[in-house]
């Protein structure tokens, strides 16, 4: 069978920001749909400095587990050319957001319905990073491989807390180097 | 102390030749960047210090599938950098055209392509760069392109200026042109950079040199095609991209 072997990976950069991120990135949710989880947190780096140049992508299942996902997550307008939003109806389970100068994001969305044990795959991009990383924020705990894999310290680094003073709302820290080091994943 | 090219220079060459005796000691061939690459100051804090942890891909993974895009989220007028604004942009004119597979060969059908980069005399129109270059007022440096059926994309823009940065002294970046491409899976996302044939700043770049192995180096210059180039109009470059990480199909395939 044929291998191309692949185009090697380069760091996003400083200067994406005019080109990746799009507006209502992180609100994959439809708009004030009565079941929107709000998932944030920081992007820290070896030093416990926040990153406010990683720009961070979501990938889920719909609320009814189908991973078939939906175009218009970055809607345009052909007359002006700029973005429209998303349709208000459709849920395409993909979620863009750039850190803000704190190193904070946030995205908007509905629980996933698939896999059992619920997570959201998140992929990080950051200048300085010259190969994206994968990771996974698990909206609860319960039987899963890749969490009985890791030890009760690493596997928590996977673990969305929900907070105790924001209804519907979980906490989701990114750490790219040193301790309480985020676990991040190979999929070979 | 200030950092110098010979510094980094001295850097790369160690670093090259750990890999040369890797490779003859038979280690597998790194396509890839490591992510801790001291040569890229800014890799220093910002790469893991644990090894990633491999995932046995079930039918279950979330990212053996990926988010869909469509012409809802293009306009016809994106692929053309030259035409986003009333007037012309200065510079060279070019189109970079190819095709975007996965590792087995087959084309990526009706995926995102997004590009980005600076305009002819080096400077992104981007609030914190810094470099005292001319904006160009008929340039921003955005394109975005659905694939064809055939993998195929196409680009018109400008050829993009060198530029400095600031990871030592007297560094720059060769000309290049940034891109994100999407898979039919999550694990086969890429982001990179594409770069013109025989720039002569290549030797000097950390970032292009994080790439260690010769071979795939290569693969992020793109190569003039004369058969691409338009009369009177533009200068053609191709560059075909792969994608690697498993998708489902390949799973069901068993690889
Ligand atoms: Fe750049």
């Amino acid at each position: 069978m044929t291998y191309l072997p692949p185009t090697p990976s380069h760091t996003v950069g400083p200067f994406y920001g005019y080109a990746l991120p799009f507006p209502g990135g992180g609100d994959i949710a439809p708009v004030e749909h009565p079941g929107t989880v709000t998932l944030h947190g920081y992007v820290y780096d070896g030093a416990g400095e926040p990153v406010p140049d990683a720009i961070v992508e979501f990938w889920q299942a719909g609320p009814d587990g189908s991973l078939a996902g939906a175009p218009g997550s970055m809607r345009r307008d052909p007359v002006t050319g700029g973005f429209l939003g998303r349709d208000g109806v459709r849920f395409t389970g993909f979620g863009r957001v750039p850190t803000d100068a704190d190193g904070h994001y946030t995205v908007r969305t509905l629980p996933p319905g698939a896999p059992l044990v619920p997570y959201i795959s998140v992929c990080v991009f950051a200048r300085g990073l010259t190969h994206h990383l994968f990771t996974r924020a698990y909206l609860a705990e319960g039987p899963d491989a890749l969490l009985a894999s890791l030890t009760p310290e690493r596997r928590a680094t996977l673990i969305a807390r929900p907070e105790p003073n924001r209804d519907r709302t979980h906490r989701f820290d990114i750490r790219l180097q040193g301790e309480e080091e985020t676990v991040f994943l190979d999929f070979g | 102390m200030t950092l110098t090219q010979s510094d980094i220079d001295g850097e790369l060459a160690e670093i090259r030749a750990g890999y040369a005796k890797a490779r003859a000691a038979g280690a597998p061939a790194a396509h890839h960047p490591p992510r801790d690459f001291p040569p890229y100051r800014s890799s220093l804090l910002r790469h893991p210090k644990q090894p990633l942890v491999a995932v046995d891909a079930d039918p279950e993974t979330v990212e053996l599938s990926g988010p869909v895009f469509g012409h809802t989220d293009v306009t016809e007028l994106d692929h053309d950098l030259t035409r986003q604004h009333a007037g012309e942009p200065l510079g060279e004119r070019i189109t970079v055209s190819g095709r975007l597979l996965d590792s087995a060969g087959r084309p990526v059908r009706g995926q995102l392509v997004e590009l980005w980069q600076a305009n002819a005399s080096g400077r992104y129109a981007h609030q914190r760069d810094q470099h005292p270059a001319p904006l160009d007022p008929n340039f921003t440096g955005v394109g975005r392109v659905l694939t064809g059926d055939d993998g195929s994309y196409s680009f018109t823009t400008i050829k993009p200026g060198a530029y400095p940065w600031r990871n030592h002294e007297n560094a720059w970046r060769p000309a290049h042109i940034h891109f994100s491409l999407f898979g039919s899976a999550f694990t086969q996302r890429l982001v990179t950079q594409m770069y013109f044939p025989g720039d002569p700043l290549f030797a000097y770049d950390p970032i292009l040199q994080s790439v260690t192995d010769d071979a795939a180096r290569a693969r992020l210059v793109a190569a003039y095609d004369h058969s691409l180039s338009r009369p009177e109009w533009s200068l053609g470059y191709r560059w075909d991209i792969v994608l690697d990480g498993p998708s489902a199909t390949w799973i069901e395939e068993g690889r």
